[in-house]
């Protein structure tokens, strides 16, 4: 392995925590940071008033200067806003890591808190900054008054189009929720703890927006995520083996729109998630043949087979095969979202999976595969601009 | 038709964003023409409309009217959630148009068979109709010899 950019393996993730993922927390979404931040940096066994930086989504309601006021965090020498929702959700560790391999930061930590089932559902139609007059929201005039309200709605598109080229049927995205729904059952912080799904289930699922129904959709949580990022060196120190990050990369490809790049040639293609893979790899020294396991965004089944394509794991039109051949199970080849997903364990914008991740790099994930797991891929959403890591076991 | 505009239905569509880079294809709109923004220089058509040209970074440029004739390149039905401002199922189209764009519209009543009728690359038409706040839009319709057929 020869790793080629400068930050690649500089920064781990040294702590993890959350608080429980549920439909209705019963506190604040300033309580649920708080608290999921206090529990990262006890698992690092990092004092509190060691932070010094922090990276967030813009979507994040909790702004970093409540949290630290909150904690009694003195001094920030580093707080970054990273955009696009669940798509930028691996950025904010790229942004971390960059602080800590740079020196800008010692100890910088990410979350991610909100109330999303008992507050503002995503899934019920467009945020309140829909409403603001401006350049960032202008895209809704070419889809929202013609009823393209919601991310499901946003995505159908691509899926028929996707199903038509390939062959693919909804009993091919189906696979996804019963393997996610699979992993879950046997991890007790998943939501749908001991309650598996099968194929019958999905295939009478309501539909939502056709081609996806309702159990092609992820859930919606209440619930908060944080991660602690420090040097290698000083993650050589604390209790956990860490978590390098050896890639951490951000995309945005050709004529680009927020979830609804519908101008471009293919619309089924991701050209910014080609590009966040070309970089990871070259970050990282690796390919698709040296990551042991994944944690691919999944806010929508059709969008893991088409992650899978980019990623390189199998040839385009062929992840259902690859998810048919058991290659996604504990014991296959590339074990995928083992917590369960967003669709399984909870919607925590994704910073939930990158948790999994680091525990399948310490060994200690409640769906751990039996072979050895040295790299796992976590990647942001799509089909918006996109991020994604490679994190990697230290040896 | 009554020359009051419809009283606005409850919706959670946001109001238009109509700036000084698109508000001709509204204006079009409004008169019942489907307008597509043309480079002034290299002549490249664009769609969503913006200020510059992608290709030869011009900021000249005018616009062609569609013949509003096109294919279907992808669809789907809206079941869930259901807003005030449309009927469900929704059936919502994008459209690859003769000229060379794509257009997103909501598709008028499809009739009997409803979106099971809908095939990608078939025949469709576009035509205007009023909107969720009352705006006068696209909407779409199968070519005349699909709706017969
Ligand atoms: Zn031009």
């Amino acid at each position: 392995m020869s790793p080629t950019s400068g930050f690649s393996r500089q920064a781990a993730i040294a702590g993890i925590g959350a608080t429980e993922f549920s439909k209705d927390s019963g506190r604040s979404e300033w309580r649920l940071a708080c608290e999921s931040v206090l529990a990262a940096l006890a698992d690092a066994q990092i004092g509190v008033e060691e932070v010094d930086g922090f990276a967030l989504f813009t979507m994040e309601t909790n702004p970093e200067i409540a949290v630290a006021r909150a904690l009694g965090i003195p001094e920030l020498t580093f707080f970054s806003r990273i955009p696009h929702g669940g798509g930028g959700a691996c950025a904010p560790v790229q942004q971390a890591a960059l602080a800590v391999a740079s020196g800008v930061a010692d100890v910088v930590v990410v979350y991610r808190a909100f109330n999303e089932r008992s507050g503002h559902r995503f899934g019920q139609g467009p945020p309140s900054f829909a409403y603001v007059h401006n350049t960032d929201q202008e895209y809704r005039n070419w889809i929202n008054p013609y009823g393209l309200l919601t991310p499901a709605a946003q995505e159908a598109f691509l899926a028929r189009r996707y199903m038509h080229k390939y062959g693919a049927t909804s009993a091919d995205f189906g696979a996804v929720s019963v393997l996610s729904r699979k992993y879950a059952a046997s991890n007790p912080k998943a939501w749908f703890y001991q309650r598996p799904i099968t194929i019958e289930d999905h295939q009478s699922s309501p539909m939502i927006a056709d081609p996806m129904r309702l159990l092609d959709c992820c859930q919606e949580s209440d619930g908060g995520q944080a991660l602690v990022i420090v040097s290698a060196e000083r993650a050589r120190d604390l209790p956990h083996r860490p978590a390098l990050i050896s890639g951490a990369a951000q995309g945005v490809g050709p004529q680009q729109i927020s979830m609804s790049s519908y101008y471009r040639d293919d619309i089924d293609a991701m050209p910014e998630v080609e590009l966040v893979a070309q970089q990871l790899w070259r970050q990282a020294g690796l390919g698709p043949q040296e990551i042991d396991a994944a944690i691919l965004y999944d806010a929508f089944t059709p969008m893991l087979l088409l992650q899978l394509e980019e990623y390189g794991f199998c040839e385009r039109g062929e992840a259902k095969d690859l998810i048919a051949s058991g290659a996604l199970e504990i014991d296959g080849r590339l074990p995928v979202n083992t917590h369960g997903g967003q669709l399984g364990e909870a919607y925590i914008h994704g910073v939930n999976g990158i948790a999994e991740a680091v525990r399948l790099i310490r060994g200690t994930s409640v769906n751990q595969p039996a072979k050895s797991i040295d790299n796992v891929l976590v990647t942001g959403g799509s089909p918006v601009p996109h991020s994604a890591l490679v994190l990697s076991a230290d040896h | 038709m009554s020359d009051t505009p419809a009283a606005p239905r409850p919706t959670s569509v946001p109001p238009l964003i109509v700036t000084q880079d698109n508000e001709f294809w509204f204006a079009g709109a409004r008169e019942g023409r489907l307008l597509i923004q043309r480079c002034g220089d290299c002549g490249t058509l664009r769609h969503p409309p913006g200020p510059v040209c992608p290709h030869c970074r011009s900021f000249e440029w005018d616009t062609v009217e569609s013949a509003r004739r096109g294919t279907l390149h992808s669809w789907t039905v809206v079941h869930k959630p259901q807003d005030p401002g449309f009927r469900y199922p929704l059936v919502v189209g994008l459209v690859d148009l003769a000229e060379g764009t794509r257009l997103v519209a909501d598709f008028d009543d499809l009739g009997e068979g409803g979106a099971d009728r809908l095939r990608i690359d078939m025949p469709v038409e576009v035509f205007f109709g009023e909107h969720p706040h009352g705006e006068t839009l696209p909407r779409l319709r199968l070519a005349a010899e699909e709706a017969g057929a």
